[in-house]
């Protein structure tokens, strides 16, 4: 047997709110009517929305969990040596009061501090740093959303866990985080290719740059489907003409698809002509990016 | 003379944060405007500020392998929590998406064959614009600790308010509820929160309630382009009052917002007459009353 190709999709944007869930929770709708195998990823994990458009009850959860030392005061001779090793300041030390203490805030669990102990006055803890959960959402297809505890102040660990939990599905959508910073990064390093969405402003058109840019040093493909078309300006259009960037996709700004987003509605539902336009635009990349080689 | 610091923060990004920072920032008084959302800074484009300081940020480092040293050993993969370090054709190699800058690796190597590279390329710039002065951050591509250079706009924003007597500080926050957020609104005196409503809207404002309500801040809300679902916004202005927050307002959708920004205008610059700057500046009253 041929096993099909495989591809892995991020939906991405440098600015937020430009319509990157609308996108990923409608390819992933129109992809399950056409009986592919597909799986959507929710790895914008601080303010995970996908659930939001499916009502399906979760099936599995796991916490995601990171090592925090804890010190034995009675072993600990207050030699600074783990405040020297932790790239973190997560290690408050004051020698001459034989004070110390963990800022776990602060720790990213690198396990440096127990390297540098000598007197074996460092054992580790396990905190939770968010959950990973699944819904089947029919035979094929699977949801998986991760979702940091709130006070977490980095999503990049349960990013990483949502994406090693989806392993070598057949095609994989990522619902990336905003910006262009490490919670982005992660989540579009393991794509065979990026769909950034945008608007024609120039919020839009700055934050777009700033993407492309960014999947360039990557090496990393990408389209641009432009959403609310018909506000703003031509800047954005100009851009990827200069860029040479394709357009996947126009949506216009239309009050009745503003109407069933708000409602945690998929719009595909409603819009018949979003199921050929969104799967000619899936067609092509995966003919395009798709790989059998994993 | 004490600062006034008001953070405007979002939960859901793309809820007309940054238009309606940027017309607080223009209703008359002088202020100090901090772009926080230092991975997609916006302000300086509407208001295209003059470069007067320019601070390199240090954001982090990567591990990096000289293969003249290297001997294969593989201590460093056992080492590395980060799963940053493999064995890719026979080689060891550092995949610098997933290197948190730990130094383990560099502690630990026999052969000393691993050193680590700063991310330099990150800026701080402060400078003037036409209503008073703006210090915004510029995170380099895929850098991290965006929460230490939000905490330095922050700074410089506070030294600038004492140095040129300007009271009202305006921090423009990230989206997302993590760390940059965070640094953006400990010790304001009052965050507002704006929302849309839209049932994503209202799941990120809860848990952007939770974030503020743990750091014991002043919170608003406010409701924008209210008119898109009715319902939801009224449910949402419910949400508030049962839960005694502050309900700042609610502003109805307009593309004239959407026009003035591509004439580089904040709202209130663009149609000061209009509904919408109206309500902004009641708005503002109403945060700065109390």
């Amino acid at each position: 047997m041929i096993e099909p190709k495989k591809i892995r999709i991020a939906i991405a944007s440098g600015k937020g709110g430009t319509g990157k869930t609308l996108i990923s929770t409608n390819l992933f709708y129109i992809l399950q009517q056409l009986n592919y195998k597909v799986t959507l990823i929710d790895c914008d994990a601080e303010e995970p929305n996908v659930m939001v458009f499916f009502k399906d009850e979760g099936e599995y959860e796991h916490d995601v969990v990171q090592k925090i030392p804890v010190i034995d005061e009675h072993k600990c001779t207050y030699c600074v040596k783990c405040q020297e090793y932790c790239s973190y300041n997560a290690i408050f030390l004051l020698k001459d009061i034989k004070a110390i203490r963990i800022l776990e805030d602060l720790c990213h669990g690198c396990g440096a501090c127990s390297v540098a102990c000598v007197y074996g006055a460092i054992s580790e803890k396990e905190i939770s740093l968010g959950k990973i959960s699944g819904f089947h959402s029919d035979l094929h297809s699977l949801i998986i959303e991760g979702r940091v505890r709130v006070g977490v102040y980095s999503p990049v660990s349960v990013i990483k866990a949502a994406i090693k939990e989806a392993g070598n599905n057949e095609i994989i959508l990522m619902d990336s985080p905003p910006g262009t910073s490490c919670p982005f990064i992660q989540t579009v390093a393991v794509a065979d290719f990026v769909i950034l969405v945008t608007e024609p402003t120039p919020f839009g058109l700055s934050d777009l740059i700033q993407s492309v840019e960014t999947l360039k040093t990557m090496n990393k493909p990408c389209g641009v489907i432009i959403n609310r078309a018909g506000l703003g300006d031509n800047k954005v259009y100009e851009y990827l003409i200069q860029e040479d960037i394709p357009l996947l996709m126009e949506i216009p700004f239309d009050r009745a698809i503003a109407s069933h987003y708000s409602k945690g509605e998929i719009v595909a539902k409603y819009n018949i002509d979003w199921m050929a336009l969104f799967a000619d635009m899936f067609d092509a990349i995966y003919e395009k990016y798709g790989n059998s080689d994993y | 003379m004490k600062s006034m610091e008001t953070a405007i923060i979002s939960g859901k990004g793309g809820t007309g944060k940054s238009s309606i920072s940027a017309a607080f920032s223009t209703l008359g008084e002088r202020v100090v405007l901090a772009d926080c959302d230092v991975d997609a800074a916006n302000l300086h484009i509407l208001f295209n500020p003059s470069q007067e300081e320019e601070e390199i940020y240090i954001a982090g480092q990567k591990a990096v392998i000289d293969y003249s040293l290297c001997n294969n050993c593989g201590l460093c993969m056992d080492y590395c929590r980060f799963d940053a370090i493999s064995l890719f054709g026979g080689k060891i190699a550092i995949n610098e998406v997933l290197c948190d800058g730990c130094k383990l690796c560099y502690r630990t190597c026999p052969m000393k064959a691993i050193s680590m590279i700063e991310n330099n390329k990150s800026r701080m710039y402060s400078g003037t614009f036409r209503n008073g002065k703006m210090v915004y951050g510029r995170l380099a591509p895929g850098e991290e600790n965006s929460g230490k250079l939000v905490n330095i706009v922050r700074e410089k924003a506070r030294q600038i308010s004492k140095a040129y007597n300007i009271e009202n500080i305006i921090i423009d926050g990230p989206p997302g509820i993590g760390c940059p957020v965070i640094s953006s609104i400990t010790g304001a005196n009052n965050v507002v929160i704006i929302t849309e409503p839209t049932i994503s809207g209202l799941h990120d404002l809860m848990r952007t309630i939770e974030i503020t309500s743990m750091f014991n801040l002043k919170t608003w809300v406010i409701i924008n382009k209210y008119d898109l679902n009715q319902e939801l916004s009224n449910d949402i202005e419910k949400y508030c009052s049962d839960r005694y927050l502050n309900f700042a307002g609610k502003l109805s959708f307009d593309p004239k917002v959407v026009e003035a920004m591509v004439k580089c205008k904040s709202i209130v610059e663009y149609d000061p007459a209009s509904e919408i700057s109206i309500q902004i500046l009641n708005i503002w009253k109403k945060i700065n009353s109390n």
